[in-house]
Order: structure tokens, then sequence, then C-alpha cells
């Protein structure tokens, strides 16, 4: 019998189909096995080929292994490579983390519950039934190079033994992870020790000082069993705690050092060896609220500068609400939601996460873009009439006035232009320049007093001033209590419109 | 009750015996000229030193070690053990607690090491760290005798089977109570097993392994009396003829001398350890 196999996505799922002696990919090399061919081998040397090949991204390969039986799986396999295809092509990035179907079971048995888990069990049920504990259940996600992924979920959904997994502190049931495309799962143990001296740093909930090391010795460890020289390694570890503004304590003993500074430790030995992802297991969450927040911004801030991969595991959601670029958020070791915050707070996919996402203060998550209007303009070669028309035609009081790029010269009311219908002015002499406006990225938080102090719509404009939308008050109040449903749509648009603005200028 | 044979424990254990006494030259020979060949370099050292020295080095050591008024009580209970002329016999059984300690860590702390790195390895152990304890020592000081004939050996391998459980015990018990974060710190940094041990398990245990090595010191100096008498010089041969004998007073003077060498055995050992910083 013959066996082919292919490894692509299929909604977002890595996976690798194995099928019985049926022709259907395009390539170089046969896709069937010579009978003489051992067929581990063949396997094995299938899988170095995709993995090498240009053709493929390295992210199109083995996440998990289903035999199907199935040709219209294998049809949707075969078109879903060719829009792959075309991705890796347009130079797509490769996510720096990417995490496919992973598990974790704890307990004797686990291949029993991952079979129950298959099968519908939940999660209570299978600890009821078996004794056994499942810790994280099927979990994929990607995380893209230089964002802050933060995981979301309250105590025992899962999210430590999730950040455990990823630097393999604990082995997976099931399921794999690539973090620059290098498989973490299956590496030798002298394999995972490169990667976690290279590429990972990781911050401990109780920060995890080595209490008989000063705060310079606990800032070298990484360097230190990596032998790296005394004095290079004395300098890269200055450089570290200089960045978390610790100088004056080098010498000082994790016990002499408060909360936030012991914390400022961990998080300067995490970036001693200046690794590309940072593993952040509730690095804040021991630390009272107002030194968290100031790790908060801190971390904010050197992010602005490193662009580090931060994987950052917490149960607050104003901290997720802060620090994250995007948001997952889990339970009973299931990811519920991933999104952008201000996705899941105003598109909460389920009663979960709606409680969740209840008492959090939506102005300091949502910002101008996601509230405001289509802003109607008309450029000032055209007429007072075409602009009272344009006015009518849109029930508004007032009108932008734009250029040919869209940049915003001006405001003219509706008054003004039938004063001019009658004066033959133009519209650029009848327009008002002094108007209030903000950038794409202002919180509600931020605008609510502006607002309450002008009189006119403000204007949203982004680089070069060009004119995005516009701010009315009942969208604004909308917005503060959730009643505006963004689509992913609509965010996609304007952020593509943000962002084709930001590369004409 | 009848039909029910016995479990034929004692011959297992004799043909045990008579097995490993098949191969005695081969399997105890060695061990036997190590320890006795250590036994003769300290009690060497310590009975050719003049009495002063070694008094004025062991205030040095509480000196450094303990806390500073214990110097004096060292220096005026040494002083009094040669005083009653006890010193030689000291110096001898001095000499065998400092071997059968030595030989107890280095076997006991490997041993412990294992036990926290592996479960199967501790579940295997506690039940010979028991034996080790309880079984009484003229149980297996028969078949030390066996092994290695009259004298100080058997005497210091009975001491090492008393006083080494709690150094295997503590050591273990050190590693496994350093914080579980630490411990994934250091791999997460990518530690080697070793770095691991070296780094941060053995340097945050190492309150409770000196812990344990004093109490090690402490048991092997109870032992001394009955490694007396299979032989064993020192102040346990005093005590011993002196029960022998019925004489009170050299009893008690000896005895005496044993708490002495106790006392400062003690606060040199307790105290070195607790000089450690506090862990977070």
């Amino acid at each position: 019998m013959y066996r082919s196999i292919f490894y692509g996505e299929i909604n977002g799922q890595l996976i690798h189909m194995q099928s019985n002696g049926c022709r259907w990919i395009r390539g170089s090399g046969s896709r069937h096995k010579p009978s003489n061919v051992d067929e581990k081998q063949w396997i094995l040397n299938r899988k170095t080929e995709y993995r090498e090949s240009t053709m493929w991204d390295a992210r199109y390969y083995v996440g998990l292994r289903i035999s199907i039986s199935n040709h219209a799986l294998v049809c949707c396999g075969i078109s879903q490579f060719f829009v792959l295809r075309k991705n890796v092509k347009r130079g797509k990035r490769m996510p720096k983390i990417q995490v496919r179907q992973l598990s974790k079971v704890f307990g004797r048995q686990p291949q029993l519950a991952l079979k129950l888990l298959a099968e519908g069990w939940t999660k209570e049920q299978i600890f009821r039934q078996t004794g056994l504990s499942v810790g994280v259940n099927q979990v994929s996600f990607d995380v893209e190079e230089g964002e802050i992924f933060v995981i979301m979920g309250l105590s025992g959904s899962g999210k430590s033994t999730l950040v455990r997994l990823c630097n393999r502190l604990i082995e997976p049931t099931s399921g794999t992870i690539f973090i620059d495309g290098e498989e973490i799962i299956g590496m030798n143990a002298t394999q995972l020790r490169e990667v976690r001296r290279k590429k990972l740093g990781m911050v401990f909930q109780n920060f995890a000082l080595f209490p008989q090391r000063t705060v310079r010795e606990n800032v070298e460890f990484g360097l230190e069993i990596q032998h790296v020289p005394v004095d290079a390694r004395q300098e890269k570890a200055r450089e570290a705690i200089a960045l978390v503004g610790l100088e004056e304590w080098e010498n000082a003993y994790p016990v002499q050092l408060s909360g936030g500074m012991r914390q400022r430790v961990g998080l300067a030995r995490a970036l001693a060896n200046n690794p590309d992802v940072l593993l952040m297991d509730e690095a804040f969450s021991a630390l009272d609220p107002l030194i968290r927040k100031d790790m908060q911004d801190e971390l904010l801030e050197l992010q602005m500068t490193m662009k580090k991969t931060i994987l950052f595991i917490t149960h607050d959601l104003h901290e997720a609400l802060r620090l994250g670029d995007r948001i997952a958020l889990m339970r009973d070791g299931q990811l519920i939601q991933v999104g952008r915050p201000e996705e899941i707070m105003t598109d909460p996919a389920d009663e979960f996460v709606k409680k969740f996402v209840e008492d959090a203060d939506l102005s300091r998550v949502l910002v101008a873009k996601n509230v405001m209007k289509r802003a109607e303009a008309i450029t000032p070669d055209k007429g007072a009439r075409v602009a009272l028309q344009l006015m009518m035609d849109n029930g508004v009081s007032s009108l932008y006035i734009v250029d040919k790029k869209r940049s915003l010269l001006g405001l003219v009311s509706a008054y003004d232009v039938s004063l001019a219908i009658s004066t033959g002015e133009t519209l650029s002499t009848i327009m008002k320049t002094d108007i209030p406006t903000v950038s794409p990225d202002t919180l509600l938080h931020d605008l609510i007093p502006m607002m309450a102090d002008v009189h006119v719509p403000i204007a949203v404009v982004g680089e070069q001033q060009r004119l995005l939308g516009v701010l009315v008050k009942g969208a604004v109040l909308g917005g503060l209590v959730g009643k505006v449903n963004i689509s992913d749509e609509r965010i996609e648009r304007l952020r593509v419109e943000v962002k084709s603005d930001g590369l004409r200028a | 009750m009848d039909s029910v044979p016995k479990v034929p424990i004692d011959k297992w254990v004799e043909g045990f015996v008579a097995f490993l006494g098949e191969y005695r030259g081969e399997l105890f020979d060695p061990i036997d000229s190590v320890i006795s060949g250590m036994l003769t370099f300290f009690s060497t050292v310590l009975t050719g030193v003049p009495f002063f020295i070694i008094i004025l080095l062991f205030g040095a050591l509480t000196w450094v070690f303990g806390k500073r008024n214990t110097m004096i009580t060292t220096v005026i209970g040494l002083s009094l053990i040669y005083n009653l002329g006890y010193w030689e016999n000291t110096m001898e059984t001095l000499g065998l607690v400092i071997v059968s300690a030595l030989v107890s860590i280095v076997v006991g702390i490997p041993a412990g090491i294992l036990c926290a790195r592996h479960d199967a390895f501790r579940n295997l152990m506690t039940p010979v760290l028991d034996l080790m304890q309880t079984m009484p020592a003229f149980v297996y000081l028969i078949p030390a005798i066996f092994f290695f004939g009259l004298g100080e050996v058997p005497g210091v391998i009975a001491s090492v089977i008393f006083a080494m459980p709690p150094i295997v015990r503590l050591t273990n018990l050190g590693i496994r109570q350093v914080p579980q974060e630490l411990a994934e710190a250091a791999d997460a940094f990518g530690s080697t097993g070793w770095q691991k041990l070296w780094k941060v398990q053995l340097p945050l245990a190492k309150t409770t392994i000196l812990a344990g090595i004093n109490q090690c010191i402490m048991l092997a100096l109870s032992m001394v009396v009955i490694a007396a008498m299979i032989g064993a010089k020192g102040l346990g041969a005093d005590v011993y003829r002196a029960i022998s004998q019925v004489d009170i007073g050299r009893g008690f003077e000896a005895g005496l001398s044993i708490v002495i060498i106790a006392i400062v055995l003690d606060r040199i050992t307790q105290h070195a350890g607790q000089k450690e910083r506090e862990t977070i």
C-alpha cells in the first residue's frame, strides 16, 4: 500500500495528512514511497524535504497527524496549499511562535484523557471519572514577532502550564510548538538547552531570584551557565541592570530589595542574554497595584526599543488590556477567544468572556479610530452649492475641506456655506482652520474632556493631517457602554487605511 | 500453624553473609585498608601534635564558625580533659569520629542527591535508612567483625551505618525544599543538570546539609562505646573498662570527656550553617 503525506494548514490548524495511494501534489520528486525504502526513513525524508523546501514556508509542517480516507479533505488541502504558497510568495512573515494543538494532561494515563477529550468529554467529567487533570486542551495560536501576546485566564485555567510548555519546563502530552520555525517539541536535551539559552528568557511570578547571589550575579546567571568569560558577562549584566534602573543596587542581595526592585532584577536577568522571546508568567501579579502599574509602563517603554516577542500571562484584565497587542482568553485549558483588546471588549465570543470583561473600563481600551464615523469632506475647488448639497444629502451640518491627498484644510458650517452662496465667496475663504483634531490612537479616556469643551465635531487625522474620520458625541458615548459593535472587517479596514496612509506619506 | 513454614530470613541472611565471606578479600580488603589508613593518619596527627596546639586550633575553629563566647568553653573543656589524663584517648576517639563522619559525608551526600533527583531511588533508600538507624548495632557488628576482624575498622563501619542516614535524609530534604520556581529558573535559562545542582540546589540546600553533618557527627560520637566493645581504642574503651570494673569515678570522667568533645564538635558544626543569608 502506498502512502502519501501532506503537510498543510486547514482552518488554521497545521495538519499532516496521510492518504492511501492518491496522487495529488504537484512538485518535485515522487510522493509515493518506493517499495525498497524503509517507511519510517521515507517519512522522515519527506518531512525534511518539506521543511527545507522553498515553496513551503517553514510554518507549514507537521502539527497533527490525521489519517484520512476522505479525498475531499485532500482537495481542500490542495486549494489551501496554493493560498499558502501565495502568502509565502508575498513575503508574509512567519510567526515567531506557533503553537499547534498543544495539550497537557497530568496523571498516569494521559493518552486516555486525550481520547476522551476527542470524544467530547469536558475537563471536569474526565477528572471525576479518571482522576486525570487536563491542564491544556488542544491550544493553537501564533505569536507574531515583536508583539506582546497576553494569555489571560482565572487561576486553574492552565495559563501557567501553557507558558511552561513553551520552553518545555513541562513536557506536552501532544501537539507541537515552533519557535522561528524550529520545532521545540522533539528536540533533544542539548538542542533544547541551546534554544533556552539563546532565544528564551523567562520572568517568574515570585521573581525566582537566587538568594545567595547578588543582583549582578543573578543577572549574570544565564551567561554564566553558557561559560561566557567573566568580563564579558559582567559587562552585559551591567547593561541589563542599567536598562531596569538598578545600577545602585548591583551588589545588593535579593532580600535587601523591595518587590518591585526584585522583579526588575528578574526582568534584567531575562534580558541579559538578549533573547528574542520573553516568557512572563504572572510577572507583575505579586506586586502591589501602584508598583504593578509602574512596571507595566516600564515594560511598554522597554518594548518600544527592544521589540521582543513577549508571551505574557496574567489573570488581571486591566493588565492584559494595557499591555496586550493581542489577548487570548483561556478557560479550562482551552482558548476561548483570541483578539485585539478592543475586539475582546466589544465583541466577546461568549458569556464567559462577556462576564470577564464586564467591569473593564472601556474608555481605557477603545481609541478614537474605534468609534469614529466616516467624515464627509470636499475639496476647496468645488463650489459652495456643491458643498451645501453634499451636506443635505448626508444630513450633516458641517463639512471638512480636504486637498486631493485628503489632507485636512479646514471646516465649513452649513450656515457659512449658505452665506457664501449669496456672496459668491469660495470655500477656501470661508472655512475655519483652527479646528480640533486628534490622532486615531487617542484613548477615549483622553477624548472625553476634550469633547466636553468643544462644540464642533473633532476630526481624526493621521500622519500629514490626513482626514480619517470624525468623532461625534453619540458614537463616543455608545462606545463607552460597549454599544458599538466593531466588526473585524471594519477594524481591519481602518487599520489598512491608517497603515497605507502612513506608507504613502 | 505448623503447616505454614517459617519464612527462612535467618537462612537467607546467613547465606548472603557466607556469600560475601567467600569474596571477603576482593570486597573488603580495599575498604579495610582505606579506613585503617585514614585512622592511622588522624590518630598520628592528633596524638603527635602537642596538646596545646590542638586546644588552640579548636579555640580558633569555634571563634571562626561558632559563637565567640563558646570559644572559652572549648578551651576550658579541652584543658580539663588533658588535666584528667584522657587526652590521648580523646584524640583516638576524635580520629574515629572524624573518619566516620568523612566516610558518611562522602557516601551520604551523593546518595542524598540521588534521592532528591529520583523518586524511585528515594523510595528504595527510605526503608534502608530506617533499617540502618533502628537495627541494633550489635546485629551488624557480628558480620562486621567477621569481615574486618576485631579493631577499629568495624567500629568505623558501625558508626557510619548509624550516622549516615541523617546526611542522606537531610541532603534529600534540602534539595527538595529548594523552591520549585528557582529550579525552574535554572532550567529556563538553559542549565545542565550539573549546573542546576552546583549553582542553585546545593547552595540553597547548604544549611540543611550542614545540619545533617552535625547530626552525623553527634551520632558517630554516640557509637564510640559500642565500637570499644569490639576493640576500638579511645574514650569508649575507658568507659567500657569502667563498666566492667564497676569503677564509677573513672567511668564518669571518661563519660564527661565524651560530653565535652560532643559539645565542642556540635558548636563548631551547628553554627557553621547558620551564618548563611536568609532565603526569600
